[in-house]
């Protein structure tokens, strides 16, 4: 018991300084590597590694929010590619503006409605010419979407793999109609040919760095607003309704309630990160709002382990960096690993990566123990120990 | 007990009359294809004025050949058409056999063996193939042969009649559906010389739809006469044959049309109003009947696929999302027995391809699926979740190995012939024959699974473990082995689906993907545990679809069934039929 304690006591500081030190890395020694190392260097990072971990975090940012109603509150959503898109959608309609009248066709309109033969500005297209109400509307309109889907579902006691179906539905429903042209948002072709962001050259080093320290920063953010929610009495209760919904409510609380408020924030988590996403990719398209990617940010929070915050940031940079590894080295093999990584990590890595980490302690004892003394029969297949 | 024994000997008797009943129609199939044949041997000789004539095609004179040619035209045999297109095409030739006189012959399409070209025979009346010893086509080099030549005075020559003989040909055609289209052609011409033609078709058409096409045809000639009385009847006319071709002229007529008066009598215009209200109150029915087929049909399909899914759900608890995959698996395995008649069986039996396909698909489905449930999804019961992003995973291992072995594409699985067309209920409207089947291979599965899951001890299992899964393990029952199998029947249902899809969409990789979230919806909405929720569910969700779909769009009619079905779960979470279901 003593030990156990000393050992929580010991993994808590050494957790803390290991967070500390990779936030440092990411927010200040990846950026300034790229910009002060000379290129020839072996320590330089180039422009396209940055961006592309800049992506990487925004996913992160997406993978919080989806630990924190997985991993805590065990609702699982088959529909965050939406909330993503949203957020994607409104910076990507302030980027497609920014660009004034400097497009193809030289209209104030974006290109593709000049394609599209659109005479006027469409209405809710007007505000995103400021940058400040797109700021706003990244974090509110994902937020009021979930807010009202949420409302209808949860009232009614909606879960399980229920849930997980209907917001399945709902991604694919959302892709239908991003696709089509006549909802004035680039059809299947998406928002691209962004230039400005506030004045800035979208194409310079610089902006591409400030773009992202911005995300690294808001990843710690993020990061931060979790653990705080989950260290909070309302974080327990989340734990609770995962574990036993049916007590909670036999004990006055209205688990639909906070269910609410965890969907909504992890929709607003998603949505800054789609908003991360467009300027450092610069496109988005319906087809980051469908049903397979939905799915896939599941896989994240699950290679990393559901139910650590660290896990789920873990799991977004690693999975996200295999796949750009794979699809451009095997690009007949990606779909293989990841389907193989859905089975394999369900089945043996319940805790993810995370998991395998905290194992490692009891793991060397154990190895270490059996070698002193080698008549004892061995304690715990981990297999046998989870069923 | 006594009960299932006495159910079973019956089944048993049935079965024994099925396999007899198919013998049968085998049997009657080849004896028809030998009538056919005795036939044919007798029509081969031609009459002896037309041997003349054609044996006047063999000369060096360019003049008889041309007045051989024009007679042999102006007979208006139909069977002499496929030597005027030989002729004009330049494929009929003078062949001198080893022994006996020359003949005019049709020469087919080539045959390449090695670098040499070979020009199977056929006879210039009868187009029946020249055999030889062995009772093989014959093959002859080109230069064996002389090609009996047509100079371009008597290609134009000849011209009008190879049509008229073309039309003819069609008009006699023992398929209704071409001498329809034929009708329907000839009336475009809006060419007065043309009716008595017609006229004296109509007198000889037997089959309902023919005569509407040749009536229609007439009128809609007659509309362009210059008697007022005749546009007048002919007006008439056609609101009452149900012209649905005829809005056009009709409306032109009644002067509906701007910057037309329409026709300078008024009786004529008003006859012509009335009979476009007439057609008008008509096609209200024909698109009504329209879009309840329609919705039948995609209804059925959701109810295919959606039951293998609902049993495995209702017993297991089971998502399973690979359920897609193994409908994609079921259409390869169409694909592969259809290659399979292809190369090995001879061609008169490829009609039978795909009833054949339907077992192969149900096996090769219920054996994937036999084997996910053993390997992988037997150690996650009790967490739904877990199986589902299991499951999702082995969809797309499945997807990625089929776009391997089979390409990214999507293979071409082909309709047998006596699957293509369609019923016509009424004038307008046509039932596809591979819809209707869709929706009667829909019927004998339901029906089938209730059978099983009602009449058969195994189903007696299924039950109990889907009720109660403990209890059933203490009176001795195998809950593994009824996982195991449950789950290969529904996967075999599964398989079943994608075999019919094979027919009505294209057959690649990501077939699966389109259809998954639909039959998860049809589950949703049905609830479960029962199969009568997913039938109902998916029979509802087709029709609505369908009925949405002309006011709002294919999108946006998914998108608001999704909203219902939302909507509808408020009032209903647990589903249409909810039963208590364990655990799921």
């Amino acid at each position: 018991m003593q030990r156990e304690l000393i050992s929580r006591r010991l993994e808590e500081k050494f957790g803390r300084a290991f967070l500390i030190a990779a936030a440092l890395f990411f927010v200040v020694l990846m950026p300034s590597l790229n910009a002060f190392a000379s290129p020839d260097s072996m320590l330089h990072i180039s422009g396209f590694t940055l961006n592309l971990f800049g992506k990487y975090l925004a996913y992160a940012i997406l993978a919080l929010g989806l630990d924190l109603i997985w991993g805590y509150t065990g609702i699982l959503s088959l529909g965050h590619g939406i909330f993503f898109g949203l957020g994607a959608y409104c910076m990507g309609m302030y980027l497609a503006l920014a660009i004034g009248a400097e497009g193809v066709y030289k209209s104030v309109l974006p290109d593709f409605m000049v394609w599209n033969q659109v005479k006027e500005l469409p209405i809710f297209w007007k505000p995103f010419q400021s940058f400040p109400f797109t700021l706003a509307a990244v974090v509110i309109v994902p937020s009021l979407f979930a807010a009202g889907f949420g409302f209808l579902v949860f009232r009614t006691r909606i879960r399980g793999v229920y849930f997980a179906i209907i917001t399945q539905a709902l991604a694919l429903s959302a892709w239908l109609v991003f696709n089509r042209n006549e909802m004035n948002l680039g059809g299947t072709n998406g928002l691209t040919g962004f230039k400005k962001i506030l004045g800035y050259e979208l194409s310079s080093d610089g902006t591409q760095r400030g773009l992202y320290i911005a995300t690294a920063i808001v990843l710690c953010g993020a990061y931060l607003l979790c653990r705080s929610i989950v260290n909070s009495r309302a974080g327990r209760i989340l734990l609770a309704i995962r574990d036993a919904e049916g007590r909670v409510l036999y004990s006055g609380y209205t688990p639909s309630h906070y269910k609410l408020f965890v969907f909504t924030v992890s929709a607003a988590l998603a949505g800054i990160a789609g908003a991360l996403y467009a300027p450092q990719v610069g496109i988005i398209t319906p087809g980051r709002i469908g049903v397979l990617p939905s799915i896939e940010m599941v896989i994240w929070v699950a290679v990393g382990g559901r139910g650590t915050l660290i896990g789920a940031i873990i799991g977004a940079i690693s999975v996200n960096w295999a796949r750009s590894f794979l699809t451009s080295n095997f690009p007949n093999y990606w779909l293989y690993f990841q389907g193989g990584m859905f089975i394999f990590v369900v089945h043996f890595m319940p805790d993810g990566i995370v998991g395998l980490v905290r194992g490692l302690p009891e793991f060397t004892r154990k190895l270490m123990g059996k070698r002193n003394h080698s008549a004892q029969a061995p304690s715990g297949d981990p297999k046998a120990a989870r069923d | 007990m006594k009960q299932a024994g006495y159910m079973a000997t019956r089944l048993m008797v049935k079965g024994r009359l099925a396999r007899m009943k198919v013998l049968l129609v085998l049997l009657l199939i080849f004896c028809f294809l030998g009538i056919q044949e005795a036939g044919d041997a007798r029509a081969a000789q031609a009459p002896p004025e037309i041997q003349a004539e054609i044996a006047g095609l063999i000369t060096k004179s360019r003049k008889i050949r041309a007045e051989a040619a024009l007679s042999l035209a102006k007979r208006g045999d139909p069977k002499l058409l496929s030597l005027l297109l030989a002729l004009r095409e330049g494929s009929l030739y003078v062949w001198k056999p080893a022994e006996g006189e020359a003949r005019v012959v049709i020469g087919g399409d080539t045959v390449k063996k090695g670098d040499k070209e070979f020009v199977p025979l056929l006879e210039a009346y009868s187009k029946k193939p020249i055999l030889d010893e062995q009772g093989k086509p014959l093959l002859i080099t080109v230069d064996q042969l002389q090609e009996i030549r047509a100079g371009r005075q008597i290609r134009r020559a000849i011209r009008p009649y190879i049509s008229r003989l073309k039309n003819a040909a069609q008009f006699l055609s023992p398929d209704p559906n071409i001498r329809r289209a034929a009708a329907t052609r000839m009336a475009r011409l809006r060419d007065p010389k043309l009716i008595p033609i017609l006229r004296k078709f109509l007198a000889s058409e037997s089959h309902w739809l023919s005569r509407n096409a040749l009536e229609e045809a007439i009128a809609l000639i007659e509309m362009k006469d210059a008697d007022a009385r005749i546009r007048q009847a002919a007006a008439k006319k056609l609101g009452e044959i149900r012209g649905l071709n005829a809005v056009d002229d009709l409306k032109t007529a009644a002067g509906l049309i701007a910057g037309n008066k329409g026709d300078a009598d008024p009786a004529v215009r008003a006859e012509a109003k009335n009979a476009i209200d007439e057609i008008d109150y008509y096609q209200s029915w024909t698109s009504l009947a329209d879009t309840l087929f329609r919705g039948a049909s995609l209804g059925s399909i959701l109810l295919l696929m959606a039951l293998g899914l609902a049993i495995v759900f209702g017993l297991m608890g089971v998502i399973n999302m690979a359920h897609g995959e193994l409908m994609m698996i079921g259409a390869y395995a169409t694909f592969i027995v259809q290659g399979f008649f292809i190369s090995y069986l001879p061609e008169n039996l490829f009609g039978l391809f795909f009833i054949m396909a339907l077992p192969a698909a149900f096996v090769a489905a219920a054996l994937v699926g036999y084997l996910m449930e053993v390997s992988i999804i037997r150690h996650l019961y009790g967490r739904p979740l877990e199986t589902l992003l299991t499951t999702w995973g082995i969809s797309l291992v499945l997807q990625q190995a089929v776009r391997q072995v089979f390409g990214a594409q999507n293979v071409d699985v082909k309709s047998p012939s006596w699957l293509s067309g369609g019923y016509h209920l009424m004038i307008g409207v046509q039932f596809p024959y591979n819809r209707l089947f869709i929706i009667g291979l829909a019927f004998v599965c339901v029906a089938g699974t209730y059978l099983f899951l009602f009449r058969t001890w195994a189903g007696m299992r299924i039950r109990a473990v889907t009720q109660n899964r403990e209890m059933s393990t203490c009176l001795g029952v195998s809950s593994r082995r009824v996982d195991a199998w449950t789950f290969a029947f529904g996967a075999g249902l599964a398989g079943l689906a994608g075999a019919a899809l094979s027919q009505i969409g294209n057959v690649g990789p990501d077939l699966g993907q389109n259809y998954i979230v639909d039959s998860f919806m049809v589950v949703v909405t049905g609830g479960v545990g029962k199969l009568m929720g997913s039938i109902v569910a998916g029979l509802g969700l087709g029709g609505m679809n369908k009925m949405l779909e002309p006011a709002m769009g294919a999108v946006f009619s998914k998108v608001a069934i999704l909203m219902m079905i939302i909507l509808f779960l408020q009032r209903r979470p647990e589903g249409l039929f909810a039963t208590r279901a364990r655990g799921a």
